[in-house]
């Protein structure tokens, strides 16, 4: 039964979506609520890039409602080596994504909603889509002290942060999306937004740090079905459509004709970590070495992911200057990646003379570059 | 001048020059180098945005225009240039994106609104923006003459399916920034393709029909101007393949046109490195050795043992017994599992068998190795490579997995193939590749034939330490273990 409902919702969606004169004579006249049957943050990425390229909003708004298994999910700008804990998340296998709309960084997890309100560009109200989100909030539990505040969050207790926002504007249309904390791990999300790495200078969009409280902690009888309901239940009231949410399958080429290779395109290197505007590192660390503690110096500018120069200082003859050199011109040009430089490096080492000694130093030193990564 | 006097009198009956002008908009052309004047007037009168105002003269140099930073809305008035993507000198279309800027969260993308050349970007990245102040200067063709200007916002979708007009010799061709770029790259004259869409304009399949005369073969559109611009009913798309298959091709001996272009990359990083393994491997003198296993008792030994392994929680493959049986013979034949140094003074013989399993990955060629093969069992070869495999698809193995192999196998029969010739890793003096199991009809003691599971193995060695017959003694001692297994269990320890 579900899924005869659920493939008939397709069809409607495909009519809607592929037609937009249909629109008019399609029960969502003035707006349209979809919610993805996906988990995969670049999947449901990439429906908010279909939406925006092709879909016709000139007399519908579209409210799109998604949730994401554990990811990460940088603004457009930023730097996820400035921003979050690279390798806490490839330990623990939470992806990277990086979106198109700007701001800061986000944990993403099934605890936590995602609502993108589209529009064109010239309605796009980012005040009108929260202030509907608080009332939503308001008229499923009176006593919540929720508001938005200036810097487009939405605060509980006037402390907490429960929303973030962020936005993306193109030639025609316009979208603006944020989270909503129902019941996300805190303690996952503390951690893996930290960054451990030192001695980085950029110019990238800096995230901006928040308390922040999950609304299950406030009114343990709050789940996310409830929450997203409640907020389909006001977009529909206020754009004067049936309450009913179509599902989406993020993975339909049929419904969303070029989906997958939007997919696709959000999953490469050169997109995650490729775009993230020049920065430099300039840092040091000791390493411990059969009783000797050594001082070792790392500058390298990255650009488009790449490092573009790459100086290592180490102590006086602990390894053969001619290897250091054949290091530093082996990195230059090639990923800020723990996995590139690693098979980079240990390939390297099978033109060097084979001695013990200076295997485990080699190592000792490549591990220690790659903590940078 | 003349073109002034010429304007004037198109618009005598107006009484003074307009151009548009809706109130909303904050963007506004201004024209540097301009061949004529024009004053802007915010009242009601309005020309038809279809019509073209200005006449040009006929000037070899573009006008400039000053793309200015439209509203962003909220109240928005400087944002931060994040990213361009055009440089100057650069040519675009309208439509094409131009920069990324970001304000408050909001990151916006800045299209084109003409077909022109880039001639000046007034901003550096991460330098604040203007709202109502120049963005770049694009130079516009002067034939083309300045699209019609409108709020951006207020155009439907459909708007760029509006045609920009192009007056050559006086007669105005209609016809999209798409087909008009389809005609560029083929160098075709659009005043010599004779339009059939609507009021004569110039549709793709206008195009395709006039090139597929010109080269008597049937081109498939252009993936390029399918693309742009990127809404999903473009008109003309449904309707090209129905008109292609109408018109039969003409044979003609013509070159075909190919818009193809190479592209030049350089190696970086693992590649890099690749290179100069490979180099060093090219110094060593490979010596070739081919053999062919008959793996039926292996089979159905690891069939039996398949799921044995599972309930422990280890995938089995052939490989554990492959490295096994490897080990083995290295311990008859050391001088296979040893290195010699860069002046071939000095043979080190290894006393632990590390041995390294080539790896496919993404990236490429990786190679990981089991360390100590000759103390461990079967089941923990198998177990140490399921972990090494799940770390290499994963790309987080470490310097210790990658590091101080000994002895190599490269199963390239998982992809394909029976006999290899596969390149020594150095410092390493041997390599075994190993080809695809095939079902083959051989002959048994007896003299009948039977169904054979057969493997095809590759060896290649250092010729200046491992002569032929060692490298064929190794081979068919390993070839033992394996064609009988229970064999194995003698020498096991």
């Amino acid at each position: 039964m579900l899924l005869q409902s659920s493939l008939k919702n397709c069809l409607q969606l495909s009519c809607i979506l592929r037609t937009p004169k249909a629109g008019f004579r399609s029960t969502t006249s003035g707006g349209l609520i979809i919610q993805s049957v996906s988990n995969d943050v670049y999947q449901n990425l990439a429906v908010e890039d279909w939406i925006h390229d092709h879909m016709n909003l000139e007399n519908r708004q579209v409210l799109f409602i998604w949730r994401n298994s554990p990811a990460v999910v940088i603004g457009r700008h930023q730097n996820p080596w400035q921003e979050c804990n690279l390798r806490l998340m490839r330990q623990k296998n939470i992806k990277l994504a990086r979106r198109r709309s700007g701001g800061g960084t986000v944990y993403h997890d099934l605890g936590n909603i995602n609502l993108t309100f589209f529009t064109t560009r010239k309605k796009y109200e980012r005040m009108e889509n929260l202030k509907l989100v608080v009332k939503a909030l308001k008229a499923l539990r009176p006593q919540l002290d929720v508001h938005v505040s200036d810097r487009y969050d939405i605060l509980l207790d006037r402390h907490y942060k429960i929303s973030g926002t962020a936005a993306k504007l193109g030639r025609a249309t316009a979208y603006h999306h944020c989270t909503l904390l129902c019941n996300a791990d805190k303690l996952v999300l503390s951690s893996v937004l930290k960054s451990p790495y030192r001695g980085l200078k950029s110019n990238a969009t800096p995230s901006v740090p928040a308390s922040v409280k999950n609304l299950f902690e406030e009114d343990p009888t709050l789940t996310c079905e409830m929450l997203l309901d409640a907020i389909a239940e006001e977009y529909a009231t206020q754009h004067q459509i049936d309450h009913h949410i179509t599902l989406i399958n993020p993975a339909d080429e049929i419904v969303l004709p070029g989906i997958n290779n939007k997919t696709k395109e959000l999953q490469t290197w050169e997109w995650v970590y490729g775009k993230t505007p020049k920065f430099s590192i300039s840092t040091c660390f000791n390493m411990v070495y059969k009783d000797c503690v050594l001082d070792v110096k790392v500058d390298m500018d990255v650009k488009h992911g790449r490092i573009e120069a790459c100086n290592v200082d180490l102590p006086e003859q602990w390894l053969p200057p001619a290897l250091c050199r054949e290091l530093a011109k082996s990195l230059t040009g090639s990923k800020f990646c723990p996995h590139e430089t690693t098979t980079l490096a240990t390939t390297l080492l099978r033109v060097c003379p084979q001695d013990d000694e200076l295997h485990s130093k080699w190592n000792l030193l490549c591990e220690n570059m790659i903590m940078l990564m | 001048m003349a073109a002034v006097t010429a304007l004037r009198s198109s618009c005598r009956a107006a009484g003074r020059l307009v151009c548009i002008h809706r109130v909303r908009s904050c963007s506004s052309i201004r024209f540097i180098k301009s061949k004529y004047v024009c004053v802007f007037d915010k009242s009601a009168l309005k020309f038809s945005h279809q019509q073209r105002l200005f006449r040009t003269s006929a000037a070899s140099c573009g006008q400039i225009v000053q793309f200015k930073l439209s509203d962003i809305g909220e109240g928005i008035t400087e944002v931060t240039v994040k990213e361009w993507y055009i440089k100057e000198g650069d040519s675009v279309s309208q439509f094409d994106s131009i920069c990324e800027v970001q304000s408050d969260k909001a990151s916006v993308t800045i299209t084109s609104r003409y077909d022109g050349i880039i001639r000046k970007l007034h901003y550096n990245l991460d330098e604040i923006a203007y709202v109502g102040k120049p963005l770049v200067d694009i130079e516009i063709d002067a034939s083309k003459g300045v699209a019609p200007e409108e709020d951006v916002v207020e155009t439907p979708p459909m708007s760029h399916e509006e045609h920009t007009h192009q007056e050559i010799k006086g007669h105005k061709t209609l016809a999209t920034p798409a087909v008009r770029r389809l005609a560029m790259e083929n160098n075709i004259k659009l005043s010599e393709v004779v339009g059939t869409g609507k009021d004569n304009r110039i549709l793709k399949e206008d195009i395709l029909n006039y090139l597929a005369k010109q080269t008597g073969a049937i081109l498939p559109p252009s993936p390029k101007a399918e693309i742009i611009p990127p809404l999903p009913k473009s008109e003309t798309l449904p309707a090209a393949p129905k008109d292609k298959a109408h018109k039969i091709p003409v044979p003609v001996s013509r070159p075909i046109v190919f818009s193809g272009k190479d592209k030049t990359e350089p190696i970086t990083g693992f590649h890099k490195a690749m290179v100069k393994t490979m180099s060093a491997a090219l110094k060593i003198p490979h010596l070739g050795y081919c053999d062919e296993i008959d793996l039926t008792q292996l089979v159905q030994l690891r069939e039996e043992l398949k799921p044995l392994a599972q309930t422990r929680g280890v995938k089995l493959s052939f490989m554990p017994f492959f490295i096994k049986a490897a080990s083995l013979g290295l311990l008859q034949y050391p001088i296979l599992n040893s290195s010699l140094d860069e002046s071939c003074q000095n043979v080190t013989y290894k006393a632990s068998h590390n041995i390294g399993v080539a790896m496919d990955t993404e990236q490429g060629l990786i190679v990981p190795n089991v360390k100590n093969v000759q103390v461990c069992s079967v089941f923990e070869i198998a177990s140490e490579l399921n972990r090494l495999q799940s770390l290499g698809s994963a790309g987080q193995l470490g310097t210790n997995d990658l590091t101080g192999g000994t002895f190599t196998l490269s199963n390239i029969g998982t992809i394909g193939g029976t006999y290899a010739k596969p390149v020594i890793l150095p410092p390493e003096v041997a390599i075994g590749a190993l080809g695809k199991i095939q079902v083959l009809p051989r002959f048994n003691g007896k003299g009948e034939v039977f169904k054979a599971q057969i493997m095809n193995v590759s060896w290649s060695a250092d010729h200046r330490i491992i002569d032929g017959a060692t490298m064929a003694r190794f081979s068919n001692l390993w070839k033992s273990y394996l064609e009988n297994p229970a064999s194995m269990l003698l020498d096991l320890k």
